[in-house]
């Protein structure tokens, strides 16, 4: 941005005609915001073309959506160590294609991040980028080795927002107990990828008549639930803020549901690919399909969409996994899981929304300000006076078929290849700045 | 010949990558022409020129001396020039990748290409990757149609039909893609197909497949028309699916007091190798009698020629571009 222009007050500006949805206030009304260099004014019904003070730059929007920029709550980076398959640039340049302002970054990286400097590289990379912010999640095992427990008080003052072992489970229960305890003292939050990694071993996808006609090493969905049932004792016995990572199957939902209810403190998201597709997916061996946890049966699949309708699933993640082709090209045992999920976040979530599962706004709320609650990012999933203006905005309907190729992600390899969906990013705002325009 | 209805008058596949999809026409249509080879192959004159000029290569990924032998057999009988790499799985890894080796022989135009790979859909991948004919010679636990087929010819030449059928196939169905391409065949052919094994041998949701499950021999054997062996692939697996080799043998392996509960004139068949005294014992599975195990080794060559035959004379029709 030019310091010239923003000091003349150019970097003033208006949108109005809006479908407003401001999850922090619960409404979704027609209005609009004015944004002073790097902060939202003001926002709501009121903020009409005829109210916009002089030296704003007004855009109509034409009824088009204006939400808080997503706040996506899991991530793969792969920088440092894998910068073949990703960057922070690149990574950047996808979010913002997709309406995401902020991203929480997975510590699985080489070097893995385990302490201070490795937080500090992230922000200082991520700054120098200028496009989404990065947040970190500290490992909760030095090295991610799931024995020693990492300095989980000094990575929070160094700003990772919570703690996890990446895409492994935590599943020694004493390393668990004892991070889930020694984090109350400055309410930390532990992040599990909930699976039972004995039962897991080995596996390529979700077991069961596919796998079995595919000759393929499945595990079963109850390696899920098995390892949430286990944590969920562990979160009663310490008291500790746990919150499960993507999960994917019924039981999972069903078990945490009466977790909430007893009043742990457990939270949990999902990921698009768990809601919107299931194992038939991987079909003929298409490596696109393999994730982590993998697809699941259509049951678990509609389990998921009424876990997020009932909202007993607080958040949606894109649980982006950026993988190069050598990765993926290989007989399916041997392929990487994961998909990118960044440019797809936001049109997968909204068939939610076009099904008539969730409102525009209870989807809003599940990409933005739950996850950034849970993380306690100030500032962020909101449309509050005088926070960053870090935006997107949408329209909801328009069609557009998924072609990774077009992405701006280093990697191409999503599970939504070809895929007709809603939805269509315009713009994306981050402290005022337009980082992506649609068509541009 | 068959309820099911004529042999297909040609087999309209670029590659055989599985039982999966073949129709009973298709499946006819093989076993008649392998039936053909098998009496050429009984004969002094065993050697045509049929597919003089074709290359084959048999890409192996796996340790194999029986298969390999009759695939390369079967491609010398018919005149092709054969030529066989054994790569193991190991050396995979440390350098080229499958689709790399794929695109490299593919480059030398071979005719067919007749793969092996520990993986399951591995040679499905290769075969999007080249363009010549691609047999499979059995992908990780996935399927081994050749296997099946000559299962299929064994069986019907013996009791005249490969419908209504009591098939059991016993064992290790969990590693077994043998099972998996019998499974397939036996029922596209209208035969009853039942799995006899321990739980932990048997694959979730089989049953789906359209089998019947047991646990216990003496049950699972009763009235059946073939008893089916498989190989208990100790090597394939991975933790504690049987509590030892002893064990396995006096609950599952098949010996003369179980055979007992089969028909007097139920066959037995293996697909080799075996292990003798873990999954069969050496009285029932070299009794002339009732044992088919080597002709199941013989009806392989001819299988093997009849599907190779095929496969590269649909290549050349269609102008070397599978």
């Amino acid at each position: 941005m030019n310091p010239a222009i923003r000091a003349k007050g150019a970097g003033n500006k208006a949108f109005v005609n809006a479908r407003l949805i401001d999850p922090a206030n619960q409404t979704d009304t027609v209005g609009g915001i004015l944004i002073q260099d790097d902060k939202i004014l003001k926002s709501g019904a009121d903020v009409t073309a005829d109210t916009v003070p002089d030296g704003y730059l007004v855009t109509d929007l034409n009824g088009a959506c204006l939400a808080p920029g997503l706040v996506d709550m899991r991530a793969q980076l792969r920088e440092p160590g894998f910068e073949h398959q990703e960057t922070i640039e690149t990574a950047g340049k996808s979010a913002a294609t997709g309406g995401i302002t902020t991203i929480i970054a997975l510590p699985n990286t080489d070097p893995v991040i385990d302490d201070v400097a490795g937080v500090e590289f992230i922000a200082r990379r991520a700054r120098k980028v200028g496009l989404a912010k990065v947040f970190v999640y500290g490992a909760v095992s030095k090295g991610i080795e799931g024995k020693e427990i990492t300095e989980l008080g000094l990575l929070h003052q160094a700003g990772a927002v919570a703690f996890c072992d990446g895409i492994q489970t935590i599943s020694s229960a004493r390393l668990l107990r004892q991070a889930l305890a020694y984090s109350t003292f400055f309410d930390g939050m532990i992040v599990q990828h909930p699976e039972e990694p004995e039962l897991s071993k080995g596996a390529a996808m979700n077991s069961g008549e596919l796998a079995t006609r595919l000759g393929l090493s499945g595990v079963s969905p109850l390696a899920e639930v098995i390892q949430i049932e286990r944590d969920l004792r562990l979160v009663e016995m310490t008291g500790g803020r746990l919150h499960f990572a993507h999960i994917s199957t019924g039981e999972s939902v069903e078990v945490i549901r009466k977790a909430k209810k007893r009043g742990l403190k457990v939270t949990c998201d999902t990921a698009p690919f768990y809601f919107a597709l299931n194992e038939n997916a991987v079909s003929d061996y298409r490596t696109f399909a393999k994730l982590s946890p993998p697809l699941r049966s259509e049951d678990d699949r509609q389990a998921i969409v009424a876990g997020l309708a009932d909202g007993t699933i607080d958040a949606i993640a894109s649980d982006h996994n950026p993988q190069d082709v050598d990765s993926k090209r290989l007989p399916f045992a041997q392929a990487a899981a994961g998909g990118v999920g960044f440019e797809t976040l936001l049109p997968i979530a909204l068939e939610l929304y076009h099904n008539g599962h969730m409102s525009l706004l209870e989807v809003i709320t599940k990409l933005t300000h739950v996850p950034a609650g849970l993380v306690r990012v100030k500032g962020a999933g909101t449309l509050e006076d005088g926070t960053a203006a870090d935006l997107v905005i949408f329209d909801p309907d328009r069609p557009w078929k998924i072609d990774p190729y077009q992405f701006q992600s280093k990697s191409k390899n999503s599970p939504f290849d070809g895929r007709l969906t809603q939805g269509r990013v315009l713009r994306t705002l981050i402290d005022g700045r337009e980082v992506f325009t649609e068509g541009a | 010949m068959s309820v099911m209805g004529p042999a297909a008058d040609h087999y309209p596949h670029p590659h055989l990558l599985g039982i999966e999809g073949l129709t009973p026409g298709e499946i006819t249509l093989i076993l008649d022409r392998a039936q053909h080879y098998a009496e050429k192959n009984r004969s002094a004159d065993k050697t045509s020129n049929i597919l003089a000029g074709a290359t084959v290569v048999n890409l192996f990924y796996e340790n194999s001396t029986r298969t390999l032998t009759s695939f390369e057999l079967a491609a010398k009988r018919l005149g092709a020039d054969v030529i066989n790499m054994t790569v193991g799985t190991s050396s995979v890894k440390k350098g080229e990748t499958l689709i790399d080796t794929a695109m490299t022989l593919n480059a030398m135009n071979p005719d067919a290409l007749v793969v092996r790979h520990g993986d399951s859909g591995a040679v499905k991948l290769l075969s999007e990757k080249v363009n010549c004919a691609v047999l499979n010679a059995g992908d990780g636990r996935h399927e081994h149609p050749t296997q099946a087929l000559l299962d299929a010819l064994t069986i019907r030449r013996h009791k005249g039909r490969l419908h209504r059928l009591n098939v059991a196939i016993c064992g290790d169905i969990a590693h077994s893609r043998v099972a998996r391409s019998n499974i397939l065949l036996l029922n596209t052919m209208g035969s009853r197909v039942r799995l006899v094994a321990p739980p932990t041998l048997i694959p979730s949701k089989i049953d789906r497949m359209g089998v019947e499950i047991f646990h216990n021999m003496e049950e699972g054997l009763k009235d059946c028309d073939i008893v089916m062996m498989l190989r208990l692939q100790l090597e394939r697996m991975e933790g504690s699916f049987i509590p030892s080799v002893r064990e396995y043998f006096h609950f599952h392996g098949l010996d003369r007091a179980k055979l007992a509960n089969a028909k007097p004139d139920a066959l037995i068949m293996h697909p080799g190798p075996m292990n003798r005294g873990v999954e069969i014992d050496s009285e029932v599975a070299d009794d002339v009698e009732r044992s088919v195990i080597r002709e199941q080794v013989e009806m392989g060559v001819a299988v093997r020629m009849a599907t190779l035959e095929m496969l590269v004379q649909n290549h050349r029709k269609m102008g070397g571009q599978a």
